[in-house]
């Protein structure tokens, strides 16, 4: 992959993505409620959150296809609202739902795709050559989209999005409903893009895939909960050390656990239940001589480091408890 | 406007249509179909009304008024009728639209000199026919009796100088029932067209918004216009066809006398396409969903097309507020335009108002139909 179009680049000193007090409301529904956050040039971004939180409202937004209700945007250093056709030039989509045509070959939607965003006649055979490679279609060039397996799909969509070399590149849950092996392919093309400085802003629900990412964002009720590296998210979304604990009778243990000293939070993850500790070192033997005590056998607890799920049940719980004080504190307002 | 998005996204559109091969037989065989359905079905024409005589006097005379009725092309005699009360039976059971009785003494009349009167009965159910039946009844009596008085001055030995009868002008009215063909079928023209012609396009942004195509396409730099330009050539090539179809059958299979020429009926019938393309063109934009925007296509044009237009019911004898809604109807133009092209042969000079008009139209329907398209989902 060549680096981006250097007529389309992202000026160098602003961020490639910009987003202000970003705020989209449809009608008494708030989608999106003052997120702010800015992404590099050649960052992978990734947005995490349940369904509904958001994640899609924002991309379109960003594309242009929505318009905020509050707050600026700034894609490869241009105003969405303003001027979202100078945008449009400069970012690639891929929409949640598949959205090429399916009564077309392979090679006819790339060419549709390069004809749109007028791609130079002189180079769109080798950029098309190059999707086909990208997506591992060659061979089936003259195949009808519809038949393609879903992981071909999505890797086609992904080279007809890039076929004009967009700074920025907008992926709306790619990889959903598609087998991990082709996830993982799908992963490294989205590194190979941004190694060529390529900006991408991708969501996900899955939480192995967050892991891939330069910086994850979560959101949830259209709010910015937490932003960083993988690596920060998990560190700091937990007060405190996380304990695996595996015993027999889970729906028993798992009250006495919560109402155990030393104990912040504890939820059932599996087979174990996750317990949050002020220390772990401490607080593991204790729980394990507790549940002894009250008859439950085998009870073992051992530290272990927080997953990305469980930094995401964590803060989207916090979040929710603030979401409710702050209701029952404007509701008390006379 | 870039010209490089137009040739891509007709390409596309063409591809899909030809990758859509029953899709395409409808939009083709749609139009011979309704073309020979309302050829035949809507015909003013009346013939062969079914006729009940009682012929009181059974004499010479009045089997020759019979032999008239029955040679005539207006009736067809259905039955010999013995009595009143089967003259009535006969209408009340719908099984005749006229009834003849002739009076016992209606021979030693005419013999006489007198005047002798015949009496039709009608069913005035239907009262459009009934009028026409009436009429056409009066001009075989009328032939009828101008025939008996050349015969009876020659029988007397002098020649008929008598003017020409009262009542045989009317008969130019009932000559120009048998053309009603060659007027009609220009006016089905033009409808089959409208309703094929908003289909054709009804579908094409409808479609791409309930496949999921349409949020990528909006997400990239495409423009309004070129986007609708390049949808709309590859049906524009489909429209024509369709015409093809049409105004050949009108021509070859109904044999409506053409005195145009087919360079007139080529630019007025894009200009026509032009026009309910951009008002399916306006309906898919504005109707998210397939069967929604194919319902409303059908009714903006077949409603208006077929009231309004003047194909079937004479503008000028509509009240002045219908009359001036009328001007709101495309096919109004195009109805025009085609009678003149094809009865009298008129070329573009002297349609010059009609195609002025339906051009203002397009131009219109075209910028409305560019501006409602929206590049956002809100």
């Amino acid at each position: 992959m060549n680096p981006p179009d250097a007529a389309l680049a992202t000026t160098s000193a602003a961020p490639a993505i910009a987003v202000d007090g970003l705020t989209k409301r449809f009608g008494a529904f708030t989608a999106l409620d003052g997120v702010s956050f800015a992404a590099g040039q050649g960052e992978i971004m990734g947005f995490l959150g349940p369904n509904g939180a958001g994640k899609s409202t924002l991309i379109r937004i960003l594309c242009g296809l929505l318009h905020p209700s509050a707050g600026q945007a700034r894609v490869a250093g241009i105003d969405v609202a303003r001027q979202p056709e100078a945008v449009r030039a400069r970012i690639g989509y891929m929409s949640q739902k598949f959205s090429l045509y399916g009564d077309l070959s392979v090679v006819e939607n790339l060419r549709f795709f390069a004809g749109i965003y007028s791609v130079p006649r002189a180079e769109m055979a080798g950029r098309i050559a190059y999707a086909v490679a990208m997506a591992g279609l060659g061979g089936q060039e003259n195949t009808l989209v519809a038949n393609l397996a879903g992981g071909w799909k999505q890797r086609l969509a992904l080279g007809a999005a890039i076929l004009h070399r967009p700074p920025v590149l907008f992926l709306d849950e790619p990889t959903s409903g598609v087998d991990p092996e082709s996830r993982r392919r799908f992963w490294e093309l989205i590194h190979t893009l941004s190694g060529d400085g390529v900006t991408v802003l991708v969501s996900t629900h899955y939480m192995d895939e967050a892991e891939y990412c330069h910086r994850i964002a979560l959101i949830a009720r259209g709010r910015l909960i937490a932003l960083g590296t993988p690596l920060e998210i998990k560190r700091h979304s937990l007060d405190g050390e996380l304990l695996a604990l595996a015993c027999a009778d889970l729906g028993r243990a798992l009250p006495l656990v919560q109402g155990a000293a030393g104990v912040r939070d504890a939820a059932l993850f599996g087979s174990r239940i996750h317990v949050t500790v002020d220390e772990a070192a401490r607080r593991g033997p204790e729980l394990e001589a507790l549940l002894a005590a009250r008859g439950i056998a085998g009870a073992t607890a051992r530290p272990i480091a927080p997953t990305m799920e469980d930094s995401f049940v964590s803060l989207v719980g916090k979040a929710a408890l603030n979401a409710a004080t702050s209701a029952n504190a404007a509701g008390a307002r006379p | 406007m870039k010209l490089r998005r137009i040739q891509a996204i007709a390409v596309k559109e063409a591809l899909q249509i030809v990758r859509d091969p029953r899709s395409l037989m409808i939009a083709l065989l749609v139009p011979l179909m309704q073309m020979v359905i309302f050829g035949y079905g809507v015909n003013l024409d009346i013939r062969h009304i079914p006729l009940c005589v009682l012929d009181h006097e059974n004499g010479q005379q009045s089997r020759n008024l019979v032999a008239r009725f029955a040679a005539s092309n207006y009736f067809s005699l259905r039955r010999a009728a013995g009595s009143d009360r089967e003259v009535a039976q006969a209408l009340d059971e719908g099984d005749c639209g006229i009834a003849l009785v002739i009076p016992a003494d209606f021979s030693q009349r005419l013999n006489d000199g007198g005047r002798a009167t015949v009496q039709a009965l009608l069913d005035g159910t239907d009262s459009n026919t009934a009028n026409i039946a009436a009429g056409y009844a009066k001009s075989v009596v009328a032939a009828f009796s101008a025939a008996a008085q050349l015969d009876a001055v020659q029988r007397r030995g002098g020649t008929l100088q008598t003017q020409t009868p009262v009542g045989v002008e009317a008969r130019v009215w009932f000559n120009e029932a048998l053309e009603s063909r060659n007027f009609i079928v220009p006016g089905i023209v033009a409808l089959v067209m409208a309703i094929v012609g908003a289909q054709l396009t009804s579908l094409t942004i409808a479609r791409e918004w309930e496949r999921g195509t349409m949020e990528l396409l909006v997400s990239t730099p495409v423009q309004p216009m070129e986007l609708m330009i390049g949808k709309l050539l590859p049906y524009f090539a489909v429209g024509l066809a369709d015409a093809a179809i049409c105004l050949g059958l009108a021509v070859f299979w109904f044999e409506v006398p053409f005195h145009g020429t087919v360079a007139t009926l080529l630019f007025t019938s894009s200009l026509f396409l032009t026009v309910v393309l951009c008002i399916g063109y306006l309906v898919s934009v504005s109707i998210r969903s397939q069967v929604g925007a194919s319902q409303v296509a059908l009714l903006a044009t077949m409603l208006p097309t077929t009231l309004l237009s003047g194909f079937s019911f004479p503008i000028e004898q509509m009240p002045a507020a219908v009359q001036a809604a009328t001007f709101l109807v495309s096919a109004r133009y195009y109805v025009e335009i085609l009678k003149a092209v094809f009865l009298k042969g008129a070329g573009v000079v002297e349609l010059a108002v009609p195609i002025l008009c339906l051009a203002l139209y397009a131009a219109v329907v075209v910028v409305l139909a560019a501006r409602a398209f929206r590049k956002t989902l809100d």
